[in-house]
């Protein structure tokens, strides 16, 4: 086997693990690369089939093309798509740059807090319907306790140290100094009534392995990772106001890939677009302290 | 341009042939320098991200700290103001060989489940130990657990030569003192080799400072690091993680799902899933999106389908069925690492996690207890604390298929649940016999102390015209438990004591008290078997129904409503295999007829009389 088929077998392997053992089970979707691939990786594990629902926070700032993208996704691959949104502090305007609140803050309100009550169920969800093409409320105020989600250990520092399955407390809340042992494919599935899990299928992955494996399997992505004569193009998606491009002439996966192993990125981290991470020595922890993914 | 061109999905082929990919980890006791010599791989071997060593170095000179490489793992504030890694961080670098990820595994004692983490994923280890401190505790510990957790490549690195001269003496020293003790526990270790992490001495080149040393570098070593690419040619294992049926979504394929420990397997193989005994043969190896591939092996997740209908469930372990049978016991001898904050005692119930297999289980009793760090005998232990090592025999309270770590040892190994934490993990030495087993142990206890009546169950026989017997229904049928109620029916207008009740009765209405928790499988069992004990006891024809019973749920009832006895029908297709029921009837038979038969056979045994009065 080699480095792309060791990193599928395993990741199906826990994403069929984390279906076995939760009941109430999601999987977050960005619409990014990442958990695009894992998403593939979920039709890979059963089959053709995604057994849970695909869960989205929409920050409302996000690039208009990632949503179109997700929609026609998630009608063609037959997804349950649910969405959920801070509508009060869009309303409120507690967002940035165009309200009254710093980055940190902005992300804590549009993603951590948005993800918190989406999961729980306490804040209104959408749920694609399939035969009308649209959202619509979602009736069921279920929370979900165990969250799929892509992040990858070479990301940055606190991410390195996640375990595949990650126990949150009631608040959401990361202990990192006393995390569950892993070993030979066993992992805590083991939970007492009321507690959630991250379950992490993309951890050894790399960004380069994430292109390869892209590449390999013809997986469609959003065209914004792609310079489109501009001399520009994305290398991480989030929110406009604070993900930047990259000056990249990168036109497709290939190109990618080459610039990934020997060209201009090879050494340069993926995040470095991303504005938030530098606001304070350690705000990425900081966030994911708080429940950010 | 062609009007059949495909819309395009990229070429397959344009790109470099991907790297191999290794695990490592890197271990040994605190303070040893175990990230420095991490971080100083990475910055030598140009891994690390542009700015990253620059930024770091910053940092250091803006808090007047004087710089080290190990601050470049240490990305986390808290474990930067204690200075030590707390947990198993990952990395990766890249050299013209293969792809790495390490596992900087902590040193401290209190992160020893850290450790374990971050060294059951490797592959090879380094295993670093300080010059000018020499072995301590952990160097031994961690030692012991590589063995355990069968890491065969182990290259042991004498760190911090710079601070005792580069003498080749306190090397040759600490070499001849832990080979010895790796050579007690069966490890040979790849290579010693003297390094200064700090100076960057024999770490990607041979340093001049080690003239007398002209083995490997540390990065040659790591690149000589074998992958193990022998499991495709062992025999065949695979735990049944899970069963796919995705009817809902239009999909009616019976789909066995599972990632393959050993062997190879193809469409057309006879296959034997243990403990059950079921067989059946591959129809088709499933995957998404792709031709059904011709073969599957070790490493890969799969799905098959099979040729044949049968009732399996997640836990099984697939074997092929000419090769070598697994072990299927329910007691057996192990090697234990304990590392949960409560000790692990006899009597208390932990859940044991073996391939795919969760089952409850007990501590019988333990047969050693080993200090990890001197691998000396504890004597008269009664418990295994935290951090120790112990031989202890096991007891599953159902038959589970493993085999044993010096024959596969990848199905020889387990981990221990507490109260929800994985708290052990273990590999399997050998099979216990199971001449006797714990609740053979309990029920000889409970009939020995149990209080009786004046009244004897002879006299009860007499009065009521027959002795008591439970009468039990196993099969999936939904007519069988119309059939164990007009038994009931039949047997009490001919006037005999009797009494029929329903599983679901003593599943879901019963044991209100104890709403918290639900009733496992084999709490269920349990119950049930002392409910026949009790209505037997006091002379009746109890008659129940078991759905799914299996070989050992029958075992086990049989078992726990001694002395008395049981009388088993099967109706329709069972999941029996071991277990020979006293009657088995065609699920598509007449109730009457069925009752006919059935009391012909309880006459037959001696358990009627002859003609009902």
């Amino acid at each position: 086997m080699d480095q792309l088929e060791m990193l599928e077998a395993k990741s199906v392997h826990i994403l069929r693990e984390a279906y076995r053992d939760f009941k109430g089970l999601c999987m977050l979707w960005s619409i990014g690369k990442d958990s695009t691939v894992l998403l593939w990786l979920a039709r890979k594990a059963f089959l053709g089939h995604v057994p849970f629902p695909l869960v989205h926070v929409d920050t409302a700032f996000k690039i208009p093309e990632m949503i179109e993208y997700r929609d026609r996704l998630a009608l063609e691959w037959n997804l349950n798509m649910v969405v959920g949104q801070n509508k009060a502090a869009l309303a409120a305007k507690q967002t940035f740059p165009d309200g009254n609140v710093d980055r940190l803050a902005c992300c804590r309100n549009l993603k951590s807090e948005a993800l918190k009550h989406t999961l729980s169920g306490e804040w209104p969800r959408v749920r694609m319907n399939h035969s009308l093409g649209r959202y619509e409320p979602d009736p069921s105020k279920e929370p979900y306790t165990g969250v799929i989600v892509g992040v990858r250990a070479d990301e940055e520092g606190s991410r390195s140290k996640e375990r595949y399955f990650s126990p949150r407390d009631r608040e959401n809340d990361w202990n990192v100094d006393d995390q569950p042992p892993e070993l030979w494919r066993q992992y805590k599935t083991d939970f007492a009534p009321g507690s959630h899990v991250r379950i992490h299928p993309l951890l050894d992955w790399t960004e380069l392995n994430i292109w390869e494996y892209i590449h390999r399997e013809s997986i469609p992505i959003t065209s914004l990772y792609f310079d489109r004569g501009e001399g520009r193009r994305y290398r991480s998606l989030g929110c406009y106001p604070c993900t930047n491009g990259v000056e990249s002439t990168a036109k497709n996966v290939e190109e990618i890939i080459e610039e990934l192993r020997s060209g201009k990125f090879a050494n340069i981290a993926e995040r470095s677009g991303r504005a938030q991470d530098e606001a304070d020595g350690g705000s990425l922890e900081t966030l994911r302290r708080e429940g950010y993914m | 341009m062609s009007t059949n061109t495909p819309i395009a999905a990229p070429a397959k082929t344009s790109l470099a042939s991907l790297r191999e990919q290794m695990d490592l980890v890197v271990v040994g006791h605190v303070d040893h320098g175990k990230s420095t010599v991490i971080g100083r791989l990475l910055a030598d071997t140009g891994s690390l991200p542009e700015g990253k060593l620059e930024k770091i170095k910053a940092q250091c000179a803006r808090n007047a700290r004087p710089f080290e490489y190990a601050f470049l793992l240490d990305a986390l504030k808290n474990e930067q103001a204690q200075g030590i890694t707390v947990d198993a961080a990952r990395c990766f670098f890249n050299t013209a060989k293969r792809h790495y990820i390490i596992n900087d595994a902590p040193g401290h004692i209190e992160f020893l489940k850290n450790m374990v983490t971050g060294a059951a994923r490797a592959e090879a280890a380094l295993l670093i130990i300080d010059a000018e401190e020499g072995i301590q505790e952990n160097s031994k510990r961690h030692g012991y657990i590589l063995s355990m957790l069968g890491i065969h490549q182990v290259s042991v690195v004498v760190n911090k030569m710079d601070l005792v001269d580069y003498s080749q003496e306190v090397f040759n020293n600490i070499r001849a003192e832990y080979l010895q003790f790796l050579n007690n526990l069966g490890v040979a270790p790849v290579s010693f080799i003297p390094v200064s992490g700090r100076e960057g001495d024999n770490l990607t080149e041979l340093s001049a400072n080690t003239p007398w040393y002209t083995g490997k570098t540390v990065l040659g070593q790591v690149d000589a690091f074998e992958t193990y690419k022998g499991d495709a040619d062992r025999i065949f294992r695979m735990p049944v993680q899970d069963i796919y049926k995705f009817t809902a979504s239009g999909d009616d394929r019976r789909i066995v799902a599972g990632t393959i420990e050993t062997g190879t397997i193809r469409p057309g193989d006879e296959v034997i899933f243990q403990p059950s005994g079921k067989t059946s043969s591959i129809k088709t190896i499933e995957v998404f999106n792709a031709e059904c591939p011709n073969s599957a092996s070790a490493g890969q997740a799969v799905g098959f389908t099979l040729n044949t209908q049968i009732y399996i469930k997640p836990g099984e372990l697939m074997c092929r069925k000419q090769e070598t049978s697994p072990r299927v016991a329910t007691r057996f001898r192990a090697n234990i690492f304990w590392m949960g904050h409560s000790p692990l005692i006899a009597g208390k119930p932990y859940k044991l996690k073996l391939g795919a297999t969760r089952v409850p289980v007990e501590l019988v009793r333990i047969l050693n207890v080993l200090d990890a760090s001197e691998l000396s005998s504890i004597a008269d232990k009664n418990h295994v604390d935290r951090h120790d090592v112990a031989e202890c025999l096991l007891e599953t309270s159902r038959p589970v298929a493993f085999d044993l770590a010096e024959e596969i040892e990848k199905t020889a190994r387990f981990v221990l649940v507490d109260n929800y934490e994985i708290a052990g993990c273990g590999i399997i030495l050998d099979e216990e016999a199971a001449s006797e087993s714990l609740l053979a142990e309990r029920v000889h206890q409970r009939e020995m102390t149990w209080e009786k009546g004046f009244v004897t169950p002879g006299e009860r026989a007499v009065r009521y015209g027959h002795p008591g017997k439970f009468i039990l229904f196993a099969g999936q049928s939904a007519q069988v438990p119309e059939l164990a109620k007009r038994l009931e029916l039949k047997l009490f207008l001919d006037r005999f004591h009797t009494y029929y009740l329903s599983t679901g009765n003593v599943f879901d209405h019963l044991d209100q008290d104890d709403s918290a928790a639900v009733l496992t499988r084999e709490d269920q069992i349990h119950r049930l078997g002392d409910l026949g004990r009790l209505m037997t006891d006091a002379g009746l024809l109890f008659i129940t129904t078991l759905k799914d019973a299996e070989d050992f749920d029958l075992e086990k009832l049989k078992l726990l409503n001694e002395p008395n006895e049981a009388f088993v029908i099967s109706v329709g297709d069972s999941n029996l295999n071991r277990f020979t029921p006293h009657l088995s009837l065609p699920a598509d038979l007449d109730i009457s007829e069925a009752i006919g038969l059935i009391i012909q056979e309880l006459n037959k045994k001696g358990y009627l009389p002859e003609y009902s009065i």
